[in-house]
């Protein structure tokens, strides 16, 4: 009955049983929420008061408390709209790309990088919406009837693309993990003891009992969400890269900016999934799940996209060079040995270099090297898409419009700011939603979790064990 | 308000449950339902459950989508309000196609996901009617209605014998 498997490492470890399951989830959704969790929490608060704050210098004054000019009119803004939707691009590809392949390492951690997801895309959103400059017309980009202006929104325009694209990726996403949390919502709140919280989770659980006609559907509706998601979180990247290919600035104009967006996308979604997974397995003791073959697996899928990353940097300075077009060739030049060479550098020193490192078993399953060099991973995608932003604007066409670009305080101030908005979701998400999907890993323990199971003395008793049912 | 008995098998292995069900299946006894803290492999087999025709749901929805966007599209910038946006036609549809996209995909998670909440009454409610609580923890458990004139002793057999490690008796109140 008990499957061990020669070749492959248990994906749950420490022997546990299906109530040590629920109990080790449930454990800190039902505690007092203990001070390490305070404390990060009172550190994020101060990070959101800090986007609060810039958030309202950069509506009461406008835009120009930017540092953009003339000649750089995105910067920091579009760098960090990307950086966040290529983060959130990690937990779609976790819950639906690899329900598609049938990888059952995924189901400890698609919860929490789809928790990660949804945040990443809500602080994505901020930075398209703030740059309007006036946030409260933001609905002119909806096709609405209206009687100002040219009728309609411009069907032409990657940037309506991406309107449809974010807010499509973000819909389907919250129901995916919403649909995934009711069986785990009902488990709380069949177990809850307070009246706040069995009423609370009563609500969240939509009525769910567990019923063998429900599990069926449950399984459809996901197997289906995640044919949906799949096709979708490449578009979206494909799309937002669109923002840029579509456009005739040398550097931009590329065919070959979709799948490298996606790959990168990817890449750093990993990486932060990895930064949270390491600091999250600690502090809530899930080390029986989340385990150095979860971190080494994902660390396998970091190396394969930061190749595909890296191929694609030596593509694009091969292009501009082949293609022999003299602004080409200037953009790439001027990228690695211009006056922004220190960004080029280290994008290429963080993502070209480090997630090399990976080829070593030893490395791979470092948890310390692993934290650093995502940390690595994210710094180094933060600053590719900075010089693709800003090295390609600042040298334009015209010699006397160059100029160089700084942040301002308040620019500094609405990206650090929104990851104290992403930590404070992320937090709160962690004590009150279960962190790990219970039912699905609950699923797969049978097969894989490298132990017998002597809990069911009912069985034994009886001999009734059939061998009929193989779990395959 | 009417009330109906239920007769609870708890079960503590998915394997012991599968043979039970086929048991009580041949032994002639109609299934209430079965609640489990997870999807079992095979279950639907056994229990005699049709295989879902959400997928087909979801196909018709992403179809209202994708014409939808079209008209949406076409109607707007080709005949509502024309104009011309970089040299292109009125009706440009290589770049229609991502909005398209995106609104087929909308569609259809929402119509299958919304169906799958109506057709099987998932709804935010105070009042669960939950057999055992167990069922979301560690346990299986098969519900069998008790009707007039039922034997509860013969049926309490059957479930033990098949592998129950309890049985019992739950009245629910509608």
């Amino acid at each position: 009955m008990q499957h061990v498997s020669p070749i492959r490492e248990p994906l749950v470890t420490g022997g546990k049983t299906y109530a040590d399951i629920t109990e080790d989830v449930c454990r800190q959704v039902e505690a007092k929420p203990n001070m390490r969790w305070m404390i990060a929490l009172g550190v994020s608060l101060v990070f959101l008061g800090i986007f609060i704050y810039s958030v309202y210098r950069t509506l009461w004054f406008g835009i120009g408390e930017w540092g953009l000019n003339k000649t750089v009119g995105w910067a920091w803004d579009i760098t960090n709209f990307v950086w966040w939707v290529g983060i959130g691009h990690a937990g779609t590809l976790i819950s639906a790309i690899l329900l598609l392949f049938r990888q059952k390492w995924r189901t400890s951690i698609n919860r929490a990088a789809e928790a990660m997801t949804i945040f990443a895309v809500i602080c994505a959103a901020m930075f398209p919406v703030l740059h309007m400059g006036r946030p409260w017309l933001a609905y002119w980009v909806l096709p609405l009837p209206n009687t100002f202006g040219s009728l309609w929104v411009n069907f032409n325009s990657p940037l309506l693309w991406d309107v449809f694209a974010i807010s499509t990726y973000f819909s389907v996403s919250l129901v995916f993990w919403y649909i995934g949390l009711i069986p785990d919502f009902a488990t709380i709140r069949d177990r809850a003891t307070g009246p706040i919280a069995r009423r609370a989770y009563a609500l969240l659980s939509m009525n769910w009992t567990g019923s063998a006609k429900h599990w069926s559907r449950y399984e459809t509706v996901s197997l289906i969400l995640a044919g949906l998601a799949t096709p979708l979180v490449l578009s979206v990247h494909t799309i937002v890269s669109m923002d840029f290919a579509t456009s005739v600035i040398p550097g931009w104009h590329t065919t070959i900016f979709p799948p490298y967006f996606v790959a990168g996308a990817i890449f750093s979604g990993f990486a932060m999934v990895l930064t949270l997974m390491i600091i999250t397995r600690k502090t809530f003791k899930l080390e029986d799940y989340i385990t150095l073959e979860h971190v080494e697996s994902m660390n396998k899928v970091i190396t394969l996209t930061g190749s595909i990353v890296g191929v694609a940097y030596i593509t694009e300075f091969f292009i501009a060079w082949y293609s022999g077009v003299e602004y080409e060739q200037y953009a790439f030049i001027n990228r690695a040995t211009g006056p922004y060479w220190w960004a080029y550098w280290s994008m290429m020193t963080c993502n070209v270099i480090t997630p090399q490192l990976f080829w070593f078993r030893s490395i791979r399953r470092s948890l310390t090297a692993t934290f650093i060099i995502s940390i690595f991973v994210n710094i180094g995608m933060w600053f590719e898409r900075f010089v693709i932003i800003v090295t390609s604007l600042h040298r334009d066409f015209l010699p006397s419009s160059w100029v160089m670009f700084s942040p301002t305080s308040i620019d500094i101030g609405v990206y650090v700011g929104t990851m104290g908005l992403f930590f404070t979701l992320f937090l709160l998400f962690a004590k009150f939603f279960p962190v790990v999907n219970m039912a699905e890993v609950k699923s797969i323990l049978k097969s894989s979790s490298g132990v017998s199971h002597t809990h069911n003395p009912g069985a034994s008793m009886h001999g009734t064990a059939p061998n009929s049912h193989k779990h395959d | 308000m009417t009330s109906k008995k239920y007769i609870l098998g708890v079960f503590e292995d998915e394997d012991v449950l599968l043979n039970a069900i086929e048991k009580t299946r041949a032994a002639g006894t109609k299934i209430y339902d079965v609640f489990s803290p997870y999807p079992i492999h095979g279950i639907d087999d056994v229990l005699g459950i049709q295989r879902s025709r959400l997928p087909i749901v979801a196909f018709f929805c992403g179809l209202c989508g994708t014409s939808f966007a079209l008209w949406m599209q076409i109607y707007m910038l080709g005949f509502d309000w024309p104009m011309i946006i970089g040299g292109k036609p009125h009706v440009a549809l290589p770049s229609f196609i991502p909005v398209t996209f995106e609104l087929t995909v909308l569609f259809a998670a929402f119509g299958m996901v919304i169906t799958f909440f109506i057709i099987s009454g998932l709804r935010p409610t105070l009042k669960v009617p939950v057999m055992d609580v167990r069922s979301t923890d560690d346990k299986y458990v098969m519900a069998i209605e008790l009707k007039e004139g039922t034997d509860i002793s013969k049926l309490n057999d059957l479930l033990r014998s098949n592998g129950a490690v309890e049985v019992n008796q739950k009245e629910v109140v509608k």
